[in-house]
């Protein structure tokens, strides 16, 4: 069996996030990591060869569109317990959207594979999508549960429950499939220093789009089908208050909640 | 031509989301100057589409249609029956599977998460906010012929329809495109008893900084001591802490309680669309950078297992 995961490279939680004017696409300066929700698809994957079954002689393949950098990302997959990883990037990949990106890693998959199951995060921290993983799906014609936060293979099937509008939906989607994890899923695993050591010499494959069979015009700004028009300031709020809690900070609470009547 | 509308439905009713989009499609449509067509896929969808208030309603009943893969199909075929420009949907769990599937199969954008829409030289534009809501991305779409692209729009961002004369509604002939379904399991339904969270002046939200379900005492006793209740996030009610009823988010409930404590909770978007608009809003979390600071009005970065404590004592005391 063969899983792939779809991680992203995003900025990390210390970086001042913003758009830059000219190109209308987020600037990646500073310290770059990897899309914590895809830790826990990583993790999910490698849960899955644990429990044994139709997994456990599973392949985990983390693959990543992103910059030459975001090979640190994938460093970081590899450590978790990722088998192998394909970087996906080139120049032609830039500024691409949802669908760009989900043609992208679905040329990747259908290169490295056949997959028998394709995970993903619930969302990238930095675009708060979550709907690339229906796009992916449809282009690799598997059917796609987003949102799982409990997932089985048996019998060639992924069962899984997800939470709805409406409730928990359990949901059997036979494989190949593709499924995005809830961060409830599971708590995932810090890597030990020895696995950080191996991760090196694991194989990390960089392709481009050409060596994807990709029509450059199909991906990046070109092949995106939505268009950033331009950016407005978000509605005022005020600003709030913020304390270190140095002992005094639930007595802080208490005054201002007193100040506002509210107690 | 058209504006598309696809309607999600549960128990012969209409999603109040649904009715929001519902909504901005016919501001929309006059603007365009093109009908408002919707779309009710799945079980009683027939039912259903007599009561939509769109110029035509198309439905397509019956099992097939309750999983994504019917989705789907149905989709792309409303929308060619139709002659749709864009295609609008609430931002559900179950409309990003559908719609997402049809940016695949037809080659068009998608733009998540709008709050608002508008036509502009011919074009759609959607509002975005970006970056913890920190900027408002004005997205349009390439395509220029044809359907020009799909948006999904936030929980609350429009006042529902009114339900007024229902159009003519008809089936929709759906081509199966062979894609293997999704094997529906059943669903499990949120608990509707207990409180009513929406009811509560005070609520002490608490998320996965608590740990684990055998700390929740905590926060269960603060919001005794204020006269509240306890709600949640859906990191907590995916773990199996708390009920699913207790949730507060985009998936789950909207509240806007005069007081909103925040415990242990990031403050994530798809919690913040769910009380944002609470009169007050105390946050408590380790993390300096965590997003919740962003949007509290007073917040406090230290450890909620000293602070909480502390706090109910505080009260208690005050009470006397
Ligand atoms: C389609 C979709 C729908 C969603 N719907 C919802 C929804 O309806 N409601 C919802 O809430 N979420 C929803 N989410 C999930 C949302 O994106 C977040 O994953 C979730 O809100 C995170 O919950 P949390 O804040 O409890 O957990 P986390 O993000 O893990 O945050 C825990 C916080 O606790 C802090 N912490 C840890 N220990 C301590 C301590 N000892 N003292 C103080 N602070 C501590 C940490 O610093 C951290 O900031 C949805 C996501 C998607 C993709
Ligand atoms: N550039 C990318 N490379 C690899 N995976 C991605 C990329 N963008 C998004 N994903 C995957 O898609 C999931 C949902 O992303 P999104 O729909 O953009 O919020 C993420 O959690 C990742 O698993």
């Amino acid at each position: 069996m063969k899983i792939a995961v779809c991680v992203k490279e995003v900025p990390g939680a210390n970086v001042p996030r913003r758009h830059d004017d000219a190109t209308k696409r987020l600037v990646r300066d500073g310290d770059q990591v990897l899309n914590s929700y895809d830790a826990h698809a990583m993790e999910a994957a490698l849960q899955l060869k644990e429990a044994g079954g139709d997994a456990a002689d599973a392949t985990i393949t983390a693959i990543c569109m992103g910059p030459e950098g975001a090979s640190r990302t994938l460093q970081k997959a590899l450590a978790l317990g990722a088998d192998d990883a394909v970087l996906v990037t080139d120049p032609a990949l830039e500024g691409s959207d949802i669908l760009a990106t989900a043609r992208a890693l679905a040329a990747a998959i259908v290169k490295q594979g056949p997959f028998d199951l394709v995970l993903l995060g619930q969302q990238a921290s930095d675009s708060d999508c979550w709907v690339l993983p229906g796009v992916l799906a449809e282009l690799l014609e598997a059917p796609v549960a987003t949102q799982a936060s409990k997932l089985e293979l048996s019998g060639g099937n992924a069962s899984l429950e997800r939470q709805t509008e409406l409730g928990y939906e359990k949901l059997s989607l036979s494989l190949p499939a593709v499924v995005s994890v809830s961060d409830a899923i599971n708590t995932p695993r810090y890597p030990a220093l020895k696995a950080i050591m191996a991760a090196k010499k694991k194989p990390l494959e960089k392709l481009g789009v050409a060596d994807l069979g990709l029509d450059a015009a199909t991906v990046g700004t070109a092949g995106s089908g939505t268009i950033v028009v331009a950016f407005a300031p978000p509605p005022a709020k005020a600003g709030g208050v913020k304390i270190e809690d140095d002992g005094s900070g639930a007595d802080k609470i208490v005054e201002f909640l007193a100040g506002r009547n509210l107690v | 031509m058209s504006i598309l509308v696809f309607v999600e439905h549960h128990d012969g009713t209409i999603a109040p989301i649904s009715l929001g989009v519902l909504g901005a499609g016919r501001e929309l449509a006059s603007a365009a100057g093109v009908p408002l067509v919707a779309l009710v896929a799945g079980p009683g969808a027939e039912q259903v589409a007599g009561t939509v208030p769109a110029d035509t309603v198309y439905h397509a009943a019956g099992d097939r249609f309750q999983v994504a893969a019917g989705g789907v199909d149905a989709l792309a075929a409303a929308v060619e029956a139709a002659g749709a420009r864009v295609v609008l949907a609430g931002a559900s769990v179950n409309s990003a599977d559908v719609t997402g599937g049809l940016a695949g199969r037809l080659g068009v954008g998608i733009n998540t998460d709008a709050t608002s829409i508008s036509f502009e030289d011919g074009g759609f534009v959607a509002d975005r906010p970006s970056l913890e809501d920190s900027v408002v991305v004005r997205c349009g779409f390439s395509k220029t012929e044809g359907l020009s692209g799909i948006v999904l729009f936030r929980a609350g961002s429009f006042t529902p329809l009114e339900l007024a004369a229902p159009g003519a509604s008809e089936a929709l002939d759906v081509a199966d495109s062979g894609r293997r379904a999704q094997q529906f399991g059943g669903l499990e339904q949120a608990a509707t008893g207990g409180v009513d969270i929406t009811k509560s002046d005070v609520l002490v939200g608490a998320g996965r900084g608590l740990g684990g379900p055998e700390n929740f005492n905590l926060v269960e006793d603060l919001a005794k001591a204020l006269g509240g209740e306890v709600a949640t996030t859906r990191a907590v009610v995916d773990a199996g802490w708390y009920e699913y009823s207790t949730q507060v988010g985009q998936t789950g409930k909207t509240v806007a309680p005069k007081l909103y404590i925040a415990v242990g909770i990031s403050g994530a978007i798809q919690h913040k669309v769910g009380m944002a608009s609470s009169g007050t809003i105390v946050a408590i979390n380790k993390d300096s950078h965590a997003p919740i600071f962003d949007f509290a009005d007073f917040g406090v970065v230290g450890d909620l297992f000293t602070i909480v404590p502390q706090l109910k004592d505080k009260l208690a005391a005050r009470k006397g």
